[in-house]
């Protein structure tokens, strides 16, 4: 791996980061495991492509991405918990219906963005431009991000959302409405990965409606590779945990991508995705086993 | 004053598993009364309980709490009047959260969550000095994860954090059930102070005779969905056990054969 190929998977890694961020959010502190970040991913890249494109401004552009995601996170919640159906099959069906939305709001299956005015079209033109310029705006947004939910986080409405998803009828007990929080907090989880979704598209300069594929276990993969490696038992360290986990899980990726010798091209992303969380899963189960084994042994 | 009137509570109705949980429940309890709640198995006093909490929905009759009718509200809503310790020590806090964030949770119970920070110096401050009549040295463990402590130490938080806000009425229970003898007679004695320094209204679900009469200052009994009786007062002064089953068996014509009544 070359050092442009390591800073792009840094930068990849941090945009994802947000996904982590939003997938955190929905499957760890709300315990709602939610699919829906499949369909939010490329809504948030289309809206903001075909605003773009328009002719709009990309920081209105973004801006809507936002809101699209927030939306379609919103739509998921009020499924499950109005009509008390399975989150996962909410989310599933929100997913599914995004596919079509976002193909009609795009009006075709992929979007160019090259020549295009963006919000990182200022960054691009700087006389020193070079290598690290994109990892470091990336660092900037998603760190601006993480601050920002770890603020929401600690406040007396994110200690309500965080209850919710860790001990419901104490939750109740205390007076939270936990139908209003699951709302906002896939709202939120789902406004963080449109927002990814756009800035991939500004960034990689297209959007396309096939973008969604496999988002889910993206943002897993950075959940699950980050407790791994860091164990976190507060809530900062779950967060940049989950951030830094996304970015191991890229450079994993570039690694096996460019390990000639296993001979994976592109294509074969989403099993070398599966593969990793598969790895990353069943690693903490197998050292528990392995400590089992080797105190059974001890044993006079 | 908290008044319950006329509650019926059937679960499984129409199936072959009908219930009938409570059969006509009228009950008014004063400010500053203390209530123990006793009864067998499925005499209905988690249901009455669960019934006052907004838990469970009566198919008839009402709950209400100073004159504010509050039938039709779910638990949530009711959490500004009514406090709460349950029977599981795991039940009345969150895990993963850290004491002092409990805490924070249940000293905004039933108000209002805004984007302001859930902890600050005067809360931590609030919450050492509540923390150390446990005597368990938690005032300096603010900040580590709830679920670290055992289920003894999770109970007291428990109860520290039911009474950080003021309540209509306190409930706690049988909040001292699953603990090991030595805790559930701390947790018990803490109980009872702290309802006496307040003067909270409280009612008590018990599984033991003793802890029915020597607590509180009313006594009240369920069978099979009904009150059998209710001593207050005078009535109640050096009352033994064997006294509560012979009002059992008058009132009732029956012979209690409830082993874990009569054991406890």
């Amino acid at each position: 791996m070359n050092l442009i190929q390591f800073m792009f998977a840094v930068e990849l890694g941090l945009l994802f980061g947000l996904v982590a961020l939003g997938v955190l959010l929905s499957f760890r502190i709300l315990d709602f495991p939610d699919l829906t970040v499949d369909g939010s991913f490329p809504l948030g890249a289309g809206v903001s492509a075909i605003l773009i494109v328009s002719g709009f401004n990309p920081w209105f552009a973004t801006f809507c991405a936002i809101l699209a995601g927030m939306t379609a996170g919103f739509t998921t919640a009020w499924i499950s918990v109005r009509w008390n159906i399975l989150h996962l099959l909410a989310s599933i069906l929100t997913m599914t219906a995004l596919y079509s939305i976002n193909l009609r709001i795009m009006g075709r299956s992929n979007i160019g963005l090259l020549g295009e005015n963006t919000i990182f079209s200022p960054i691009e033109a700087l006389p020193h431009s070079d290598l690290y310029i994109m990892p470091a705006t990336m660092f900037v947004i998603t760190g601006l991000a993480l601050l920002l939910v770890y603020r929401f986080l600690s406040s007396e409405k994110g200690l309500a959302m965080r209850a919710t998803g860790s001990n419901i009828r104490m939750a109740k007990a205390q007076g939270v409405s936990v139908n209003r929080q699951i709302l906002l907090g896939l709202s939120i989880s789902n406004g963080l990965v449109a927002l990814a979704g756009s800035l991939y598209a500004q960034s990689q300069g297209f959007a396309d409606i096939t973008l969604g594929q496999g988002i889910i276990l993206f943002g897993l993969a950075s959940v699950i590779v980050g407790e791994a490696f860091f164990n976190p038992k507060r809530i900062l360290a779950a967060l940049i945990a989950c951030v830094v986990g996304s970015i191991f899980y890229r450079l994993a990726v570039a690694m096996a991508l460019n390990a000639s010798f296993l001979g994976l091209e592109t294509q074969d992303l989403q099993l070398i995705t599966a593969v990793i969380v598969g790895i990353a899963m069943i690693t903490p189960r197998l050292r528990a086993k392995i400590l089992d084994f080797k105190a059974s042994r001890s044993k006079p | 004053m908290i008044r319950l009137t006329d509650l019926h509570v059937t679960f499984n109705r129409g199936s072959a598993m009908e219930k009938k949980a409570l059969r006509g429940i009228t009950l008014d309890i004063k400010e500053g009364d203390f209530v123990c709640v006793i009864g067998g198995n499925g005499a209905g006093k988690s249901t009455l309980l669960n019934a006052l909490c907004g838990d469970i929905f009566p198919e008839r009759g009402s709950v209400s709490i100073d004159e504010i009718d509050v039938t039709s509200l779910p638990s949530w809503q009711r959490a500004p009047y009514v406090a709460r310790v349950f029977q599981d020590p795991m039940a009345g806090t969150c895990a993963n959260l850290t004491i002092e964030e409990n805490m924070a949770l249940a000293i905004g119970r039933g108000d209002k969550r805004s984007l302001k920070l859930a902890l600050n110096k005067s809360h931590r401050e609030t919450f050492r000095f509540q923390l150390s009549r446990l005597k368990l040295g938690l005032e300096n463990r603010l900040s580590d994860p709830i679920g670290l402590l055992s289920g003894g130490q999770r109970q007291g938080v428990s109860l520290i954090m039911a009474v950080l806000k003021p309540m209509k009425i306190l409930v706690l229970d049988e909040h001292t059930a699953a603990l090991d003898p030595r805790t559930a007679a701390f947790i018990l004695e803490l109980s009872r102070e702290i309802v006496r320094e307040n003067n909270l209204t409280t009612l008590m679900v018990t599984h033991s005779m003793h802890q029915a009469i020597e607590l509180g200052n009313r006594t009240l009994m369920l069978h099979e969905g009904r009150v059998v009786f209710d001593v207050k007062g005078k009535e109640r002064e050096g009352l033994t056990v064997p006294d509560l089953l012979e009002l059992f068996h008058k009132a009732s014509g029956m012979e209690l054969d409830d082993d874990s009544l009569l054991l406890s």
